[in-house]
């Protein structure tokens, strides 16, 4: 039901943009005005989550330990999974980020003749989400070659790396190829693995159903539908050196590939995809196990209403007595 | 009460359909008997001042909620969405991407979908959608948002008290989104109209006002403690004197009052006396702050502190230099992440160094408190202890790492170390089965009533599963553990899975292997079963 | 042929239908889960029945009663006992055997006229089905006994100490 919505509603932008350029010959909108909304709506929006969820605090130092906590000196410690330093926070931030390390963990062990172990490759969904986002980046950066003259040779080296394939002319960039591979999957399993699909909402299917079709006409654009190259750079670069202009001739696939990419970015602040930017605040994963060492400070701390040994005192002093249990009053 | 029913004819015919599948929205709990616990008492939650004080209970229809009861329920969550980052961003960025959906002990026990973590987490998700988000306000169902009711209210109560907040869903989680997180701040909301189940609000209020779960009295824990004293006399021919409430004491010693009432927990409080006082520690108990763990973590963090502060209360009452905790896990899992932030700083105290080796325990230099594992495991490295492995000979051992201990402070290294100086017989449970990916006991967070037996059951079922491994394969037929909850409630478990595994914390081994001065030939262990070659001729 | 060796060829599909029988009176997205999933600590209830059935198979060909068949029935009901499931739903998967055998089977038990061998076989099924109940009601009876234990445990030492007192007075 919600992928059904969710296909929907992406088929229903691409439809626009076919109005767009066709009859109603709206290239300055999709072209200028939106990509500028799309802009501001991005920046702020993702400022604005970010910004509130900063203004929650982080009143307890909890973070899910997953190694040996440093203890005594001959015990090894496990620096990594269970930091007590910023150094080690810093480490194991990176590894997350970069490397999804959680997800990472999912091995499982299976039995052999009811005796032997062995270690069962689990990682499908690990290997999925790393090949998407790895590939979503370097396409990314890839673009940049459109915002940017001259190109500088980071770049370069980039697209010589993605290219190394070397088919056709122009050459495959395999970054391409894999970004569309991963997502494919990472949308299959939503159909495909029925707990999955049991949690999967309308919010799930959507983003998917979006990168694949900015993928789709990406590569449509590149190596079957050619485009004017030249000319998209000439309107990106308007856009950025606020002199905006529509050159002739682009192409309705450059539009409709720039209008998923602008519903992509316009759409990121109000969903899920802000997992981008929370992953860095989540204080089960950015604090280091040192609670003990260091005073954690909670701003909202509040005193509250406790059973003072006095009040206790009161309550028990006779027996307490008759115990031979020191008492403060006798 | 018991609301059995019993089939029709023509649903057994049926029996082999498949249950419809519908959206997990439009399937209402169904409440099913043995999972879940009676409701909390009108006096013990007025003992506490909460909210709502009435009698009530889960199977009645009237819940007997205050009328604004939605109010309470939405203002509560802005609330702690501004209180708590972990909550705000937990209810944000999860991409529901499945990878803790299996990794629950309840949904592998039991196999009821909404205990997937990530489902259990949008019962409450759907909600703030609703609420608090412009998509869910203007898109409804199809963001996944949906209107607060009171069936939705029952159900959140149901699948929040079968969630035993052991983080394992935590770990796998790419964001780090942790259930137990969520399920403690829905059982705040929870708890704001009363709703708590009458296991944990009695030892709540037990604890507040008698300063211990079990509600014993200032003479019961010394009698208790008193009779302990006697059958270890009976054992090792030594006499032991503990203290009580002791001032100018170098170290205050608090523990669940678990081990100081019903089997196996006593045995391993007996361990602890042997310990102290072969060690000679200048120590005291206190009947004020006897209690380590604390219920009221399984209602709201305020009532948690309430508790706690009783700790550094008493040490700073009795002038103590530093605390020492014995075996527990969610009593360790606040004094590593929560004891300081609420009630600290404790700078009247002296940073913890051990009387007897000296070493200086960095790592608790802040809240001054000591894990007893982290003590004694220091202590044997320094060959302070003389042991007799021998006298746990009877047993083959395996280790079970509690959720908090393992997830909240990550303490595996030194259990390990200890069991094997005091044990010869030692073997480990499958690798995803224990240290941090260690599977819950399924009783924790409140959840070890009896009424709950089958909950309990199925959500052992992992842990059980991974003790007959080594039962059958080994003949493992002990489980150690450091945790009060788990003497209470794993042996249970064992009787029901895997019969003829025990259960004991890692100390009633110690004190069995202990070599204690002008100690007279044991011939029975801390239970009085006979050791090894001894047997026939124990003391009559 | 005669039946058991049409069963022991067929052992494989059998089985497999068998075990998708039972795993379908759970939930879609957890009968997906107890069937995919393969490491027996990951996956106790679905590798459990898993083993349970195939133990239990093997037990029906046999020619003697065997001592086996409870253990491995109890592995199974032990678990179903607790998941919420009335004692029908809790032991009915032995009878679904006899659907899964029929309906596998039908052309070869029409072509080779096996309607004997079928009853005989459907005989032991319908005493595994009764000794499921038993299983049942045991794994019930434990549980509580369990509960009352737990009680009994709790307050262990107060009796202990009730009677040490009253032995006192008595001296």
């Amino acid at each position: 039901m919600g992928a059904i919505v969710a296909f929907i509603a992406v088929i229903i932008l691409v439809l626009i943009v076919l109005a767009g350029t066709g009859a109603a010959n709206l290239h300055f909108l999709l072209g200028v005005i939106i990509p500028y909304l799309t802009f501001v709506t991005f920046t702020i929006g993702v400022a604005y989550r970010v910004v509130k969820w900063g203004r929650s605090p982080v009143p307890f130092r909890i973070p899910t330990t997953a190694g040996q906590q440093k203890s005594l000196s001959w015990i090894k410690d496990s620096k990594l999974d269970n930091p007590s330093t910023t150094t080690g926070v810093i480490g194991r931030m990176g590894l997350e980020v970069l490397l999804f390390r959680s997800l990472f963990r999912n091995t499982s062990s299976k039995l052999y003749n009811g005796s032997i172990f062995a270690h069962k490759w689990e990682k499908w969904l690990w290997m999925g989400s790393l090949a998407f986002h790895w590939s979503f980046l370097i396409v990314l950066i890839r673009h940049f070659r459109l915002f940017m003259a001259p190109v500088p040779s980071l770049l370069h080296l980039i697209e010589a790396f993605d290219g190394f394939l070397q088919i056709g002319s122009p050459g495959i960039f395999v970054s391409g190829i894999i970004l569309l591979g991963a997502v494919s999957y990472l949308l299959f399993r939503r159909f495909y693995i029925p707990q999955v699909r049991y949690i999967s909402l309308t919010s799930d299917y959507f983003p998917l159903f979006l990168i694949i079709g900015i993928a789709l006409s990406g590569i449509l654009m590149r190596y079957f539908i050619k485009v004017d190259v030249v000319s998209a750079k000439e309107l990106i670069m308007g856009l950025l050196t606020f002199k905006p202009i529509i050159p002739k001739g682009i192409g309705v696939i450059f539009y409709i590939h720039l209008f998923l990419v602008c519903a992509l970015f316009a759409y990121f602040p109000f969903s899920k995809l802000m997992h981008m930017a929370g992953v860095f605040l989540s204080p089960t994963r950015n604090l280091a196990n040192n609670s003990r060492m260091k005073r954690h400070v909670n701003p909202w701390n509040y005193p509250v209403k406790v059973h003072t040994y006095e009040e206790y005192e009161e309550d028990f002093r006779g027996k307490m007595k008759t115990a031979k249990i020191p008492v403060e009053k006798e | 009460m018991a609301n059995i029913k019993l089939p029709k004819p023509e649903e057994l015919s049926k029996i082999d359909h498949k249950p419809p599948q519908k959206r997990w929205m439009d399937t209402p709990a169904e409440f099913k008997q043995g999972m879940y616990c009676y409701g909390a008492k009108g006096k013990n939650l007025s003992a506490v001042d909460f909210p709502n004080a009435r009698d009530w209970s889960p199977d009645d229809k009237d819940w007997k909620l205050p009328e604004n009861w939605k109010e309470i329920v939405l203002e509560g969550m802005k609330e702690r969405l501004g209180k708590y980052r972990s909550f705000h961003i937990f209810m944000d960025i999860c991409v529901r991407c499945g990878a803790c959906a299996d990794k629950c002990h309840f949904f592998l026990g039991g196999g009821d979908p909404k205990n997937m973590p990530v489902l259990r987490a949008e019962l409450l998700r759907s909600i703030y959608r609703k609420y608090f988000t412009a998509s869910g306000k203007m898109l409804g169902k199809v963001a996944g948002a949906r209107e607060l009711t009171e069936d939705v209210l029952k159900e959140l109560w149901y699948y929040y008290y079968q969630c035993t907040e052991c983080r394992r869903c935590s770990l796998f989680c790419p964001y780090g989104i942790d259930q137990a997180e969520i399920t403690m701040i829905g059982r705040e909301l929870l708890n704001l109209l009363g709703l708590n189940t009458d296991w944990i609000s009695g030892p709540v209020a037990n604890c507040y006002m008698k300063g211990n779960h079990l509600g014993l009295e200032p003479h019961a824990i010394k009698n208790n403690i008193d009779f302990m004293v006697d059958d270890i006399e009976t054992i090792t021919g030594i006499k032991i004197e503990p203290s009580f409430n002791r001032k100018g004491a170098e170290i205050l010693f608090v523990t669940p009052s678990g081990d100081l009432f019903g089997d196996p927990g006593i045995y391993t409080c007996m361990g602890y006396l042997m310990l102290f006082h072969e060690l000679g520690l200048d120590y005291t108990w206190s009947t004020y702050a006897s209690e380590g763990g604390n219920f009221g973590f399984f209602t709201s963090m305020e009532m948690a502190k309430r508790l706690n502060s009783k700790i550094y209360a008493e040490a700073k009452r009795l002038g103590v230099k530093w605390i020492l905790g014995g075996e527990c896990g969610h009593m360790w899992r606040i004094i590593n992440q929560y004891m300081d932030t609420w009630n600290g700083p404790a700078d009247f105290l002296e940073e913890p160094v051990s009387p007897i080796t000296g070493t200086r325990f960095e790592n608790a230099k802040a809240t001054k408190m000591v894990h007893i594992i982290e003590f004694v495991a220091d202590l044997i490295k320094h060959g302070k202890l003389k042991f007799d492995p021998g006298r746990n000979d009877q047993f083959k051992v395996t280790f079970h790492d509690s959720c908090n201990t393992a997830r909240g402070m990550g303490i595996f290294e030194e259990p390990r170390y200890i069991i094997k100086n005091v044990c010869n017989n030692f073997y480990e449970m499958p690798e995803n089965t224990i240290r941090e990916r260690t599977f819950c006991c399924g009783s924790g967070s409140g959840l070890n009533a009896g009424e709950n037996m089958e909950l309990r059951m199925r959500g052992g079922l992992p842990r059980a599963n991974a003790v007959r491994y080594v039962h059958e394969r080994h003949g493992v037929n002990l489980l150690a553990n450091v945790c009060a909850i788990d003497r209470a409630a794993l042996p249970a478990l064992m009787d029901y899975w895997v019969p003829g595994v025990k259960v004991a914390g890692v100390h009633e081994l110690l004190g069995n292997a202990l070599i204690m001065k002008g100690e007279k030939e044991r011939t029975t262990d801390l239970r009085g079963d006979a050791l090894p070659g001894k047997e026939g001729n124990e003391d009559a | 042929m005669n039946l058991i060796n049409l069963l022991s060829s067929k052992k494989s599909a059998i089985l497999k239908r068998w075990f998708d029988e039972i795993v379908s009176t759970y939930p879609d997205a957890t009968s997906s889960f107890l069937k995919t999933q393969d490491d027996p600590f990951a996956n106790p209830v679905g590798q459990t029945i898993l083993h349970g059935i195939d133990g239990l198979f093997d037990e029906l060909l046999k020619d003697t009663d065997s001592n086996e068949m409870p253990s491995f029935l109890d592995n199974i009901i032990r678990i179903r006992a607790v998941q919420g499931f009335t004692p029908s739903q809790s032991t009915a998967f032995t009878i679904f055997l006899k659907k899964v055998i029929r309906e596998e089977l039908k052309d070869e038990i029409k072509e080779d006229q096996l309607y004997n061998d079928l009853a005989a076989l459907e005989a032991r099924i319908d005493k595994m089905a009764l000794l499921s109940f038993d299983i049942y009601m045991k794994c019930r009876e434990t549980l509580y006994e369990i509960k009352a234990n737990e009680v009994k445990n709790m307050t262990f030492n107060l009796l202990r100490r009730a009677n040490m007192l009253s032995e006192v007075q008595e001296e």
